[in-house]
């Protein structure tokens, strides 16, 4: 055995994998700072009229209600709207055109919408809503948001629905059921867990996009309940507080990112945990 | 409507022939997963489309030359959107050239070396870390790290490579902790969790006979990796790392807040600069007349079809490594 | 015994004209009525000609087995019965079957009622992810409106029909996915027999199960045959032999012999069926 040729394979082995490892905690040393800077600075932040009050005009006192309302309304209406479009979809996919070069098609298109620049959806809808109309609006916001939507719903739809076994779908076409049926009563029942934890995901990647809503639902100052006006968000609000020179703007926007924060790693935590549930019902 | 006695002829029975109500359902319901099916091509037609026709009037303007001129003057309304494209590329390269190396370290850790108990809670965690929305990367970015930069790693560097010569006009000038390396790096951390997702779920394709006859013949465990995992996942590799490409190129949020908002093209790229996203969304709302406006939308357009070619790039390498994995 | 007609098989390269050996059984003390005639009954998967002119009857309240070696195209043969077939594209069946006289492959059959009167249960038990109850219940709602207690009655018949009211008469709301094997099946077969079909296609029913849960099935395929005409495939000879009056011997897609079980077993007109009887090959 050459003695040199296999002491430098074992030394570039343990380089290579000392390497790797300096990765890993370096990556996650990076994020758990991230993390931390955003909990202390955030934690500071927050007091109970965070919830209660609206943002206030620099070098006041405030909170962010309005912000925290208006992105519930544009996430919910978002979700709402996106979330039976991408369903049916997704249901296309796995149980009609399967690997028809139509589905093919949508399968490949919807892949490219789930990590497109978020920014052109804003855009799009600008031009196909705000502009036409001659004014912002929570609609424009939610529609944009709802096209986010769409391609997360549509990818967990057909995955999860995939996994619903043939033979019970052709159980219940033994008996006579018609297919639309079959689907509804068998095969959504089957894969229910798994859709639920699509349109989890599909939340959680919403409630923190910032881009789209720039130039749709824009931002309030004020309280509103009017879908048909500009609404605040939390998103806008923490990029427009954490870019002004002001103090205690800045520390709203803290405060805000942390409450998205929890409140995104609560959706995934859930999901995942549905997710495990769906798997042991076997 | 059950059992009728049947008669021996050849035409079909009540009992047996088709009702009209069944089949509706069925056709109203499979009209409407059609429906839905052309519905998400149609939203990419949408999106392509209103963003042709927005960008029309620049298109119309400034021809090529809107690819070629750095000049960005609202007042004269003339704009060229060199400027932002660069910065959109630069920063994207930045961001691959720190990520990926370090996404592959951290996969190789999580694939090879991590002990079983630990291999869960770190996948669950990367995989928790990839849903964090970019402002909080941008927001981290301006207040943490641009400082940190700027107090620290700026002078180093302007100090040391900035002297090297070949590289050292890539590290002139002020410390300014933000611009396009602070953009870059905070691109890389924003997109780490997602190659190395990415990257993991393709490690695990390779199957579990191949590694181990590869351990089999006394192979190390780099050798394992570099040798006979790499090879045989590597079209989804690339697949991964184009789509971490793909989700770089079009990020607004963590790059906005530390770029700087200048339209220049400086060599250094310690000096601010701008990027496709964080022009639009700085400028949009602000945009008056039609040319500044469209004149984004252009931008946005370009950033659209990039991202458009590379993602499909990318899809198409993963769908091949589909098939070999015999999915 | 009547006598068989000895015919002598011509194989041809093409499409044979083979009529294979049966018993002419219309002149007979015990002549039943013929429930489903297969006629010149050609089968395709793509291309792939998988049943070549295949013509035999399966007569009323009776038991027909059909076995042959793997591939040889029973379980083929027995989809085509309640057109499970078309659920995929690219199968198609030329020539007629004929139920009660009449042709269930013309295409404006009713597929949901040709199913809903030919039951079909599959090799793995595949109970609907929903109750006990509602599993029964399932094909009954699709076609009759029963009130509360009728409906219960129903399930209550259908599963002390299938050997299974005793076990789970006090667990009726409990998932169907918490029985074991045996009873999952067996609930199947409840949930097939709960419509009332007047045909029940097995497709090898015991395959998954352990030996006694398939003693349990075996004693319920001869129960059945009081009120049901049974088609069954089955890869194993001795329950064919067991359970069944006819038994019809298919190998490579054609049908080679076809006669009265007794006879098949014991005196076999054709060297092949004897050979593959003895388990020469298969």
């Amino acid at each position: 055995m050459n003695r040199t040729l296999y002491h430098t394979r074992k030394v570039r082995n343990v380089v290579a994998l000392g390497l790797s490892v300096a990765a890993a905690g370096t990556g996650l040393l990076i994020l758990a700072l991230i993390l931390a800077t955003l909990f202390i600075n955030g934690f500071a932040a927050i007091k109970p009229s965070i919830f209660t009050e609206m943002t206030p005009p620099p070098g006041e006192d405030g909170g962010l209600l309005n912000a925290i309302y208006g992105s519930v309304m544009l996430t919910f209406v978002g979700i709402m709207t996106g979330t039976p479009l991408g369903i049916m979809a997704g249901t296309y996919l796995a149980e009609y055109g399967r690997s028809s070069r139509l589905a093919q098609l949508v399968r490949f298109i919807n892949d490219i919408l789930l990590s497109a620049p978020s920014i052109a959806i804003g855009i799009f809808i600008y031009e196909i809503m705000v502009a036409p109309m001659g004014h912002f609006s929570a609609w424009a916001g939610s529609m944009a948001l709802a096209v986010i939507v769409v391609p997360v719903v549509v990818r967990t739809t057909e995955d999860m629905l995939k996994l619903v076994p043939n033979t019970l779908r052709e159980s219940a076409s033994a008996l006579g059921t018609p297919k639309w049926r079959v689907i509804l009563s068998v095969c959504y029942r089957a894969a229910r867990n798994g859709m639920i934890t699509g349109v989890l995901l599909a939340l959680a990647r919403v409630s923190g996009e910032t881009a789209p809503l720039l130039f749709t639902a824009l931002n309030n100052q004020f309280f509103s309940t009017n879908m048909n006006a500009p609404m605040a968000n939390l998103p806008v609000v923490i990029y427009q507080m954490a870019l002004s020179p002001y103090d205690d703007w800045q520390e709203l926007a803290w405060g805000g990112a942390l409450i998205i924060t929890i409140g995104i790693l609560a959706l995934n935590i859930i999901a995942r945990y549905l997710a495990s549930l769906g798997g042991a019902r076997r | 409507m059950r059992r009728t006695p049947v008669s021996t002829t050849e035409a079909t029975p009540e009992s047996l022939r088709s009702t009209g109500s069944g089949i509706s359902a069925d056709k109203i319901f499979g009209f409407f997963a059609y429906a839905a099916g052309w519905g998400v091509l149609l939203i990419l037609s949408g999106v392509i489309i209103s963003l042709a026709l927005g960008a029309m009037p620049a298109i119309k303007a400034f021809g090529l030359n809107f690819f070629l001129t750095e000049t960005w003057n609202p007042v004269k309304d003339v704009y060229g959107g060199l400027a932002p494209i660069y910065g959109t590329l630069v920063t994207s390269a930045i961001a691959m050239i720190v990520a990926v190396p370090v996404s592959f370290g951290i996969a190789i850790f999580l694939t090879e070396l991590a002990p079983d108990w630990l291999k869960r809670p770190l996948g669950i965690a990367i995989e928790l870390l990839a849903g964090i929305p970019s402002i909080i990367y941008g927001i981290w970015g301006l207040f943490s790290f641009a400082p940190f930069l700027q107090q620290y790693v700026q002078p180093f560097l302007i100090d040391t490579l900035g002297n090297v010569p070949i590289i050292s006009p890539l590290f002139q000038g002020p410390p300014y902790g933000i611009g396009i390396l602070t953009a870059g790096l905070i691109l890389s951390i924003m997109i780490l969790p997602f190659i190395t997702s990415i990257m993991r779920d393709v490690f695990e394709t390779v199957p579990p006979m191949l590694r181990e006859s590869a351990y089999g013949v006394g192979a190390t465990t780099w050798e394992v990796v570099w040798k006979v995992v790499l090879p045989f996942c590597s079209t989804g590799v690339v697949g991964g790392v184009m789509l971490g490409l793909g989700r770089a190129l079009g990020e607004t949020m963590a790059v906005t807040f530390v770029i700087g908002n200048a339209h220049r093209i400086s060599a250094s790229i310690l000096a601010p600069g701008t990027t496709i996203s964080a022009a639009i969304a700085n400028e949009f709302t602000e945009a008056i007349g039609d040319l500044y406006t469209s004149s984004l939308i252009e931008l946005g357009l370009f950033l659209f079809v990039i991202t458009f070619v590379v993602l499909a790039i990318a899809r198409l390498m993963l769908m091949r490594l589909e098939k070999r994995a015999g999915k | 015994m009547s006598g068989a007609e000895r015919i002598t098989v011509e194989a041809d390269t093409d499409l044979p004209e083979t009529t294979t050996p049966m018993t002419n059984n219309d002149t007979t003390e015990e002549a039943s009525n013929v429930k489903i005639s297969v006629k010149d009954l050609n089968f395709y998967y793509d291309t792939h000609h998988a049943l070549k002119q295949i013509s035999m009857p399966i007569r009323e309240r009776q038991v027909t087995a059909f076995i042959g070696p793997s591939g040889c195209g029973k379980s083929t043969l027995l989809r085509i019965f309640n057109r499970m077939y078309d659920l995929y594209p690219k199968q198609k069946a030329v020539g007629e079957v004929l139920f009660d006289g009449v042709n269930i492959l013309s295409p404006n059959t009713d597929l949901n009622l040709l199913r809903a009167r030919i039951g079909m249960v599959f090799q793995k038990p595949t109970p609907f992810p929903m109750s006990i109850y509602d599993n029964i219940a399932f094909g009954v709602k699709l076609y009759e409106r029963l009130s509360g207690a009728a409906m219960a009655e129903r399930i209550e018949q259908s599963l002390r029909r299938a050997a299974l009211w005793d076990e789970v008469k006090d667990k009726l709301k409990q998932s169907g996915l918490s029985l074991s094997g045996g009873q999952q099946q067996r609930l199947c077969i409840a949930r097939a027999i709960a419509v009332k079909p007047e045909v029940l296609l097995l497709d090898e029913p015991a395959s998954a199960l352990d030996p006694i849960s398939t003693a349990k099935i075996e004693e319920l395929v001869d129960e059945l045959k009081t009120d049901y005409t049974i088609a069954i495939v089955t890869h194993n000879m001795q329950q064919a032999a067991r359970v069944s009056d006819y038994t019809a011997f298919m190998y490579l897609g054609e049908l080679i012999e076809f006669d009265r079980t007794s006879t098949v077993f014991t005196s076999p007109a054709l060297k092949q069926t004897q050979d593959y009887i003895t388990g020469r090959f298969g």
